[in-house]
């Protein structure tokens, strides 16, 4: 038995590969938009697992860093080294800002790390593509490559400057903003730094307060704005552990015994992508179910609008003994055909665009298998409108009268 | 009188019931033999259209008894479980138009039916080329239907309507869209297939120029029918 389908397909050509590459570019934005959501996801997990950490040590009952502010004294770290099972820890600061770059900026996450020793202390970038690691303890950075920063460039963070020395790669925040690496002080400085004028004008007040400007306690003023003109915070506190330790339980002891929040690397993951995205999730997911209509009632109306091009042919085929599922076949098959010729469009597009987007986006082959599978469904639904009105075809139209 | 050929006895229809029936046929008795191509001719409205989808099994008549071949299909009720087979195997239809479909070639137009029937393909298409040739369109077996000629079409469709050798076949007005020199070659064409291949050829037509051709034609008139001898002009 021939191919209805194929035939027909072949005899009309052009209306299916133009609707077809419609419909492509509606899944590739659809397949950009899930690459999105993966790739936000993909993020959160870098920025995770470049830190190096077991355990992140926040400010108690916060979500910190990464979806809420957490500020803990940059002595902390102290106290947590001394604990069961601690290996590692280390003081790190993020700060969001826009540094300049020339007569630009570029949006950035700061980020402030320990002095320490490579591969050991967790903050640190764990590799670069270029340069070296910082080794001075003011100035220096190490910039993420997508920063679009060299070797060697100056760039400007409040009011210091940094020499890049190296370059790394992927190092993004949650945001998918790049990261540039900072010594520690320098990053608690930046993010307490105010301008000449506004420093002036804090320190005015200061001294027209009496309470800290007695007649009789020389050395109070100068003290009380030394105190304003330092930050002895950080944001967390980074921890490895000991082989043979269990995270969950030198966690349970940090908290019971410190009186801090930590969180697991599983914990951290889940308020990454359980809260810090869930909104794009869930934004990103509307748009794909939005999509996903609006495919099925392009596919729907296209179908719709063939079979009703072959209405006397239909009468015709049922009138000469043509089964209703040789006819029911046809129809959906040419709704798969399209769905076919939409996906490869669609996944074509999907990839060659992507990199073109200024946040990444992720293409995993399971979406692609999924997507297509999707689409296939929604066009065998789509097809279910057309079918119903081509078995309704009475084969008596194909006689006159 | 029954035998080969297509028989029918008392034939009527009904729409509706009780005040608002209408009876569409009103015992019609007819009788077609082999290789015979009589004509149906009536007015709009007197139940021309009726009686052939009766005889094609599309729609079920109310009452009488109809005879394909040897085979009792309606007797107060279908006798066949598969009309859709049926109407496959044993009845042949031509449309006033030639409602080819677009998107085949000629060849497996006419090769459709005995596909649709379980036939190999090659065997199909072997079938629809040697009735191509006999209506002398083989030349023309790869064309689409677009690029054919109104005539070159309709015989196409009558090749299809031949293909799975039924015993009878209904023709719907074949004439209508053709000029005479056509439409007198079509009617030739089914005289000629009747008598090749014992075929019972019912035409339905308005058409004036062909209906002298016809040596037995059915009158029919609100669902009545009256049998007359007609002049057979063309063939004898």
């Amino acid at each position: 038995m021939i191919s209805l389908a194929g035939r027909d397909i072949l005899h009309a050509w052009g209306k299916f590969v133009f609707t077809g590459i419609g419909l492509g570019l509606l899944i590739g934005v659809t397949l950009v938009m899930a690459g999105v959501y993966r790739g936000m996801v993909d993020d959160g997990k870098a920025l995770l697992d470049n830190s190096g950490a077991d355990l992140w040590v926040v400010q108690k009952d916060t979500l910190g860093p990464y979806a809420e502010s957490s500020s803990l004294n940059d002595d902390v770290y102290r106290a947590i080294l001394a604990m069961p099972g601690v290996a590692q820890a280390a003081n790190v600061t993020y700060l969001t800002m826009q540094v300049r770059k020339g007569e630009s900026d570029v949006r950035t996450m700061v980020v402030g790390i320990a002095p320490g020793a490579l591969g050991a202390t967790p903050g640190w970038p764990p590799y670069l593509v270029a340069g070296r690691q910082i080794t001075r303890g003011h100035y220096e950075a190490v910039a993420d490559i997508a920063t679009g920063f060299k070797l060697g460039d100056r760039l400007a963070i409040r009011r210091n400057h940094y020499t890049v020395v190296g370059l790394t790669r992927r190092m993004v925040s949650s945001s998918g903003d790049p990261m540039v690496f900072i010594p520690l002080k320098d990053a608690q400085e930046a993010q307490f730094l105010k301008d000449n004028d506004a420093l002036w004008q804090s320190r005015r007040r200061t001294e027209a307060n009496p309470a800290f400007n007695r007649p009789g306690v020389p050395g109070l003023l100068d003290a009380v704005i030394a105190s304003q003109s330092s930050n002895a915070f950080v944001n967390t506190v980074l921890v490895t552990l000991k082989p043979g330790h269990a995270p969950d339980e030198v966690a349970e002891s940090i908290r019971r015994w410190k009186r801090l929040t930590v969180y697991t690397r599983a914990q951290m993951e889940d308020i990454l992508v359980g809260k810090l995205i869930a909104t794009s999730a869930k934004q990103i997911g509307m748009f794909l179910v939005i999509l996903a209509i609006v495919s099925a009632a392009i596919v729907a109306f296209i179908i719709y609008s063939l079979t009703m091009d072959k209405i006397r042919e239909i009468a015709v085929l049922k009138l000469i003994g043509t089964r209703n599922r040789t006819i029911a076949a046809m129809i959906m098959q040419q709704a798969i055909a399209l769905g076919v010729i939409g996906f490869v469009v669609g996944k074509i597009t999907a990839t060659f665009s992507a990199p073109l987007f200024p946040k990444y986006v992720l293409l995993m082959p399971f979406d692609s298998i999924a997507g297509f599978f999707a689409v296939l469904v929604i066009c065998v639904l789509a097809s279910i409108v057309a079918i119903r009105m081509a078995l309704k075809v009475d084969p008596a139209e194909a006689i006159g009268g | 009188m029954s035998g080969k050929g297509i028989h029918i006895e008392s034939l009527s229809k009904r729409y509706g019931d009780g005040d608002t029936a209408v009876f569409a046929l009103k015992d019609v008795n007819m009788h077609v033999a082999p290789g015979e191509v009589v004509g149906l001719i009536g007015p709009s409205g007197s139940g021309k259209s009726t009686l052939l989808k009766c005889l094609g099994a599309v729609i079920e008549p109310t009452a009488g008894r109809m005879t394909l071949g040897d085979e009792v299909i309606y007797d107060d009720g279908w006798k066949v479980r598969d009309l859709r087979a049926l109407r496959r195997d044993k009845i042949g239809f031509v449309f006033q138009a030639p409602y080819l479909i677009p998107f085949l070639d000629v060849t497996d137009n006419v090769a459709l039916l005995p596909m649709l029937a379980g036939v190999a393909n090659g065997e199909s298409r072997a079938k629809a080329l040697e009735l191509l040739t006999a209506l002398d369109v083989q030349h023309r077996a790869r064309a689409m239907p677009s690029q054919l000629s109104g005539g070159e079409q309709q015989r196409v469709a009558i090749a299809r309507g031949l293909v799975n050798r039924p015993p009878v076949i209904l023709a719907d007005e074949p004439t209508a869209p053709l000029d005479s020199e056509r439409a007198m070659a079509v009617i030739r064409i089914l005289n000629d297939m009747a008598r090749k291949f014992e075929t019972a050829i019912i035409v339905v037509t308005h058409d004036e120029k062909i209906i002298p051709t016809f040596k037995r034609i059915y009158h029919i008139r609100d669902g009545v029918t009256h049998e007359e001898a007609g002049e057979g002009r063309e063939f004898e």
